[in-house]
């Protein structure tokens, strides 16, 4: 007997900085003003889309100690625009990053309850963490968690916050007119937690709101951010798209969650893709090449192999062989504030392993940087992009995807209009929204259900 | 007799009225207090008033009857959204009307409250402003755990010795405006060029680091969002003594004061305007608006007896910071003109049953300040800069690149 076809959970990212958006393309249009937002969501609302997605910068990127201009730079705060979204969308989860270390506790806390009550259940918080004095110049904290430590701050930061939102049971609001009792009791919203990084008490003053506990979601690939999304998270973004890696990683996820006592299905995993689509498969792959030269420039593709060599690289061709030069292993001060810095944790090797492609292909430093950066996940035609979604979900690579257009903000309305009608037909995604919450569209169970019973066996 | 200029019109929204019985009367809908629709319903009604602006009460603890300390009431609202994001969650669904949330200046980041306002400005196609607001109070200080706040001498802000405890939160504050202007002018209007050309997306000598350097904090810069479309969101405050009227001369648009009667708004008029020129700000435009609780009611002696009845459900007379006014519109007409001849620009009202009161100031009120020429027939401006004539500032580090 075959087993039921799984549901396919999609998500839309807005995109914003970093070089996979296109903004040299004539239809691209602003990644500030509101209304690009508002078009955003709405092609995702009208596609039945789980959620938006917002990343989040807390500093101007820069390179070699210059802001580095040659991608979108700068961005909207994510809290205000997802309580905007909430007011031209019914349904759409809004999910947001939020830094666990630029914060305090009971701020973020009320930030994503009051989210979750203005938009009636479909807030999500994507939990991340960040230590370097770099960004903490920004900051009253300063800069600076030791890196060991930013793991444990994060997880105490999100138990913090779990104490917070649970410290209203949904039941205190009486506003009983006639007695005059508008709270059941005075110390509503009571808590106290004394930890290493937190030393907090008092009253929480935002009732416990629609969700009970807005999702929680997880990036991260790491050993400890593994281990993080599976203790903690209600979905973890990945990078691993294909089938192989992706299957891995799904079972390595998966069977951590054993261990702290959770389901398989409490935990989705949702790679980022992104996306070309064309009339044909010639068609599509052709566009797709079009757009990785547009999205690496040589300028880009020099900046790009400075983030491994540490040093400054601007004398190279980029249409030239790789640098002949040894990376520079001191502190890391060439770029900064760039996520992907931290994936080069071994640039010695990293410069072994593209010296023998780029010799072997006999690849430029653009073209290697063409090659193996991010990719166009699925390159095809409607029918061929849908089936091969439908098959890595169907093979437990994923439990879906987060989809991020090349261009902003209409980028999404050809997978919107041509891609969801084909996996509707095949019967993987949903053609109306069963449910008016977040947790509703991600078949995560509502953590109140949970408190209530306790309270009762109590 | 002379028409007087005519003023500005403001409503300090907060839960269902600023009377802590006014949860009880018939149409305060207290259990709609943490929803979308009840906002936009207050804001669609004040915007339908052509007032100048909205602002959004906040806190960082629960609601309490003492100044400084949690109380324990279990009788009045208590618990409420984070001002920002309801205000956020209220701005597209308006065109015209101002909006202005609080923000605690003693416990947030002025990087994260800088990106905030200004995507506010965007959400809302400039039409933000910001009420800063210190916060004294050691239990809101413990939610935070990262600075210890003592209680006041004498439990009370406005003494002298409360003065003094709570100059370094106002120092403070002055500081972190100051932050939060330079992170808004940080991006020149036209940093962002798209120049094919060069693949450049930004000019970065159009980018400018802010290198704030105070006494509680620094901040680097530049923002990570571009500067908003009003340049700077309208910052406002209140104060109800010397050392908060000096924070509204430096760093305010906007500053509400709460003065009794005409002789005194004159002397509080005239310490801030000293302290503006001291600041060297003499020539910029500082609106000071008057904030009032009002009860309005078009049947002569109709709103007195509603504050009787208020007074009598809460169990105690209700008592105010500012002059509590109960009349007909007409008489809070007259009022309002005696309090602007010294030099008030405008004023807050404060609703003290937002449900009766605030369709009273848009439905009756205005009409009637309109009559006497004194208020505005229709909006004139996009932006709120533009209501409260206001120019659009020039970021400060332009000329330095020009």
């Amino acid at each position: 007997m075959s087993k039921p076809l799984k549901q396919i959970h999609l998500a839309a990212h807005f995109p914003g900085v970093n070089n996979t958006t296109v903004w040299s393309d004539p239809s691209a249009g602003s990644h500030i003003e509101f209304s690009s937002f508002v078009e955003f969501a709405q092609i995702a609302e009208r596609a039945k889309f789980d959620f938006l997605f917002l990343a989040e910068g807390l500093r101007l990127r820069e390179q070699g100690g210059k802001i580095y201009d040659l991608d979108v730079v700068g961005r909207p705060d994510t809290f205000t625009v997802l309580a905007a979204l909430a007011a031209v969308t019914d349904r759409l989860g809004l999910t947001g990053t939020i830094n666990s270390t630029f914060n305090e506790p009971y701020e973020v806390a009320r930030q994503f309850a009051s989210l979750d009550h203005l938009s009636a259940g479909r807030a999500a918080w994507n939990v991340v963490t960040s230590w370097d004095a770099f960004t903490g110049e920004n900051f009253r904290r300063g800069g600076f968690l030791p890196q060991e430590e930013r793991y444990s701050r994060a997880k105490e930061f999100l138990a913090t916050a779990h104490e917070l939102f649970d410290s209203w049971h949904g039941d205190e609001i009486l506003a009983d007119q006639e007695t005059g009792h508008f709270l059941r009791e005075a110390k509503a919203g009571a808590f106290e937690h004394r930890g290493q990084h937190f030393d907090i008490q008092g009253q929480f003053n935002v009732p416990r709101s629609p969700q009970g506990r807005p999702v929680i979601f997880q990036a991260g690939d790491s050993e400890e951010g593994r281990e993080f999304a599976a203790s903690s998270a209600d979905a973890i973004f990945s990078r691993h798209a294909t089938l192989k890696e992706g299957q891995a990683f799904y079972r390595d996820v998966k069977d951590r969650l054993v261990r702290y006592g959770r389901d398989r299905d409490q935990l989705l995993i949702l790679p980022a893709a992104t996306f070309v689509l064309g009339d044909t498969e010639a068609e599509a792959q052709e566009t797709a090449r079009e757009v990785r030269r547009l999205q690496v420039s040589g300028a880009t593709a020099l900046k790009h192999l400075e983030f491994v060599w540490n040093r400054d690289l601007s004398s190279y061709d980029p249409d030239g062989p790789l640098p002949d030069v040894e990376p520079d292993l001191g502190e890391h001060t060439v770029a900064r504030g760039r996520a992907q810095v931290r994936m080069y944790r071994d640039p010695l090797a990293i410069v072994r392993e593209w010296r023998e492609k780029a010799e072997a292909n006999n690849w430029s430093i653009r073209d290697l940087v063409i090659e193996t950066g991010n990719r166009q996940s699925f390159v095809g035609t409607p029918e061929t992009v849908a089936a091969e979604i439908d098959e890595l979900v169907q093979a437990d690579a994923s439990d879906g995807f987060i989809l991020v257009p090349h261009i902003t903000p209409g980028g999404l309305a050809p997978f919107a209009d041509k891609v969801v009608p084909l996996l509707q037909e095949r019967g993987v995604f949903r053609t109306e929204y069963a449910g008016t919450t977040l947790r509703d569209h991600l078949g995560i169970h509502h953590p109140d259900a949970e408190s209530r019973n306790e309270r009762v066996a109590s | 007799m002379t028409t007087p200029a005519p003023l500005h019109l403001a409503v300090a929204l907060d839960g269902t009225g600023w009377h802590p019985a006014s949860w009880r009367t018939e149409n305060a809908r207290p259990h709609a207090l943490l929803t979308a629709p009840y906002w936009q319903d207050l804001i669609t009604e004040a915007e339908h008033g052509l007032l100048d602006f909205v602002t959004i009460e906040d806190g960082l603890g629960l609601q309490s009857s003492h100044l400084t300390d949690p109380d324990d009431r279990t009788d009045q609202v208590r618990g409420r959204l984070d001002a920002v994001l309801v205000a956020a969650r209220i701005a597209p669904r308006t065109r015209h009307i101002g909006i202005v949330p609080t923000a605690i200046t003693t416990h947030t980041e002025p990087f994260h409250l800088s990106k905030a306002l200004a995507t506010l400005d965007y959400v809302s196609t400039g039409r933000a402003g910001v009420r800063v607001q210190i916060s004294a109070k050691p239990h809101e200080a413990a939610h935070f755990g990262r600075r210890k706040i003592d209680p006041l001498p004498d439990g009370d802000y406005n003494s002298p010795a409360g003065q003094e405890a709570v100059r370094g939160l106002f120092d403070e504050a002055a500081d972190y405006v100051e932050a939060v202007r330079r992170l808004w002018d940080s991006w020149e209007d036209d940093a962002e060029i798209r120049d094919v050309a060069t693949g450049r997306f930004v000019d970065r000598d159009k980018l400018h680091y802010v290198d704030f350097e105070g006494e509680h904090f620094s901040v680097k810069g530049p923002s990570i969002t571009p500067r908003p479309p009003q340049g700077q969101p309208i910052v406002t405050a209140l104060g109800h003594a010397s050392i908060p009227y000096r924070l509204i001369a430096r760093s305010a648009d906007v500053g509400y004061v709460t003065p009794h009667d005409a002789d005194q708004a004159r002397a509080v008029l005239a310490e801030i305007r000293a302290e503006q020129a001291a600041a060297g700000r003499a020539d910029d435009t500082l609106h000071v608006f008057g904030d009032l609780v009002v009860f309005l009611d078009d049947e002569p002696g109709a709103a007195r007896a509603r504050r009787e009845r208020l007074d009598a459900l809460a169990g105690e007379p209700y008592t105010s910071d500012a002059r509590i006014f109960a009349g007909t519109p007409a008489e809070l007409a007259d009022l309002l003109q005696e309090l602007q001849a010294p030099g008030l620009t405008g004023f807050r009202l404060r609703p003290a049953v937002v449900a009766d009161d605030l369709p009273a100031i848009t439905r009756s009120l205005v009409p009637e300040l309109q009559r006497r020429a004194a208020f505005r027939t229709s909006y004139e401006a996009d932006t709120l800069r533009g209501l409260l004539g206001l120019p659009r500032p020039a970021s400060r580090y332009a000329t330095a690149s020009a």
